[in-house]
């Protein structure tokens, strides 16, 4: 049973990296718009921003442009979600005798893929204007596994919206806010230099906990307990987010 | 053989006794009963919204029914599923391939996905006997609708489903597509397959179905061949008419489909 649903993962998610080779536009778009905020914040506000840290802005910057990256580029998850269920095909695979959940899984582990590509892109660019990590590789081996962590998380509420959506615009509409949290945090300015309500807010929402624990493992300082608030918030909103996930897909199919 | 003679002796490939199904307090099946006799054509017939594809995605386990039963060669579709997902097949209404993937790739991804060993050499097989070699390459976003529906049909055939379910094969072709799609149906079921399909058009269930099934309103209001239908109504008049080619006729004529 289990080798199976391993079967049919493995051939649906075969399915959906062919259509993200086929248009690999979508990594693309999606890596433009961090860019271009990295290359506006660096060159452009960056040289009025005092964030009280030894290193260069454009270093300070990255970890919350990354967690941009990855909140944009899950939209296009459940835009093809959507487009699947909406086309019949998902029916069509309902109706044979696969492991059901791993039509989900498909687009979870194709969404990892496109992600990290994204992702990669992002870093490349940064590197070329200036980036520079002391980091070792536990360090880095740390990074990457916390930003699957965030980009499985967040999938999972993008298979939420895609599952739930009524239309291809609402499908991707819930990452829109997702994309701003990195702006109320201290992804781009430190949190005390904002007025009291919107610091609390900053420093107690997930963004602010992930950030700091990137920035310090790709600063190759000490990390802090921030890093444990980071992960319970990861965790935390990934199981949510999966339960939701779970229950709405078995119900669609009654 | 004879349909009807070994219909009583062997066991339905199709049984629905009493089915009921309501979405937010409106019913759309009030107690359908229906038996489809192994490797016969049945054409449900009924107009839009009569509860054909609500019946069609209860057989294919897409669907749970609030009561009755359903079940496909012996196997309970709510009890049994995953055996009713081994003996039946659905081809839905709207041609669902991967417009993304080449004709070759989606027939590969459903052989794979039924567990079936060399799926390379199925999909070229199907692709074969379908007539879609040249266009198997392709991606299947370019096919024409009749082509579509072909490679639709083809994959539903992947593993030799002992019942195959045709929902709305011929809705949005062209003529010629519909006669093709007519062939392929007539195909299958000398091969064996049992073939249930719903349709709105009569001229279709007239053309193919070795049983017609009227689901009207929620039930089946008549269920017997055409020449059983024929008679529930008064005797034939005769009538002198001149016989036009049809505009069908005139359309095949002129494209030179005909066949």
């Amino acid at each position: 049973m289990s080798t199976l649903a391993l079967a049919d993962t493995a051939a649906l998610t075969g399915r959906s990296l062919r259509h993200i080779l086929r248009s690999p536009d979508t990594i693309v778009t999606t890596a433009v718009t961090p860019v271009a905020l990295l290359l506006l914040f660096v060159f452009v506000l960056g040289g009025a921003i005092d964030t009280g840290s030894a290193g260069s802005y454009i270093d300070y910057l990255l970890p919350g442009i990354l967690l941009i990256t990855v909140a944009s580029g899950v939209a296009y998850t459940s835009y093809r979600l959507f487009l699947d269920l909406q086309g019949g095909i998902v029916e069509r695979f309902q109706s044979m005798p696969i492991a059901r959940p791993s039509v989900l899984w498909a687009h979870v582990l194709t969404s990892l893929a496109a992600n990290l590509a994204a992702v990669a892109i992002v870093t490349g660019v940064a590197l070329l204007f200036g980036f520079r990590s002391g980091a070792s590789v536990l360090a880095w081996l740390a990074v990457a596994g916390i930003l699957v962590l965030f980009t499985l998380a967040l999938t999972w509420i993008a298979v939420v919206a895609g599952l739930t959506a009524k239309s291809v615009d609402g499908a991707s509409a819930f990452s829109y806010p997702l994309i701003f949290l990195p702006f109320i945090s201290s992804a781009f300015v430190p949190t005390d230099s904002m007025p009291g309500p919107v610091a609390w807010f900053a420093e107690n929402q997930p963004v602010t906990s992930i950030v700091d624990t990137l920035r310090a493992l790709l600063a190759g300082t000490a990390v802090g307990p921030e890093i444990w608030v980071a992960l319970a918030w990861l965790v935390g909103i990934g199981a949510v987010a999966y339960g939701a996930a779970a229950v709405l897909y078995r119900r669609r199919m009654r | 053989m004879s349909g009807a003679a070994a219909a009583t002796l062997t066991r339905p490939a199709i049984r629905i006794r009493g089915l009921v199904k309501s979405f937010k307090g409106v019913e759309v099946l009030k107690g359908v009963d229906l038996e489809v006799a192994p490797g016969s054509i049945v054409a449900l017939l009924g107009s839009n919204g009569a509860g054909k594809t609500t019946l069609v995605r209860i057989l294919s386990t897409l669907l749970r029914a609030d009561a009755g039963e359903a079940a496909v060669n012996g196997h309970e579709v709510s009890a049994e599923a995953a055996a009713v997902r081994e003996q039946l097949s659905l081809t839905g209404q709207f041609a669902a391939v991967d417009e993304v993937l080449s004709g070759r790739e989606n027939l590969v991804l459903i052989a794979r996905l039924r567990h079936l060993p060399d799926p390379g050499s199925i999909a070229d097989d199907l692709l074969d006997r379908f007539g879609l070699t040249e266009a198997g390459r392709r991606r299947a976003g370019t096919y024409s609708g009749g082509m579509r529906r072909r490679l639709d049909i083809a994959m539903s055939l992947i593993g030799d489903p002992a019942v195959i379910v045709l929902d709305e094969p011929t809705t949005g072709l062209d003529p010629q597509a519909r006669l093709d799609v007519w062939a392929t149906v007539r195909q299958l079921a000398a091969g064996g397959t049992t073939v249930l399909l719903t349709t709105q058009y009569l001229d279709e269930a007239e053309q193919l179905a070795d049983r017609i099934a009227i689901l009207h309103e929620g039930v089946i209001v008549h269920e017997g061949t055409l020449a059983e239908l024929k008679a529930l109504l008064p005797p034939a008049r005769v009538e002198y008419v001149e016989k036009q080619p049809t505009l069908e006729e005139v359309f095949l004529a002129l494209t030179g489909g005909a066949r």
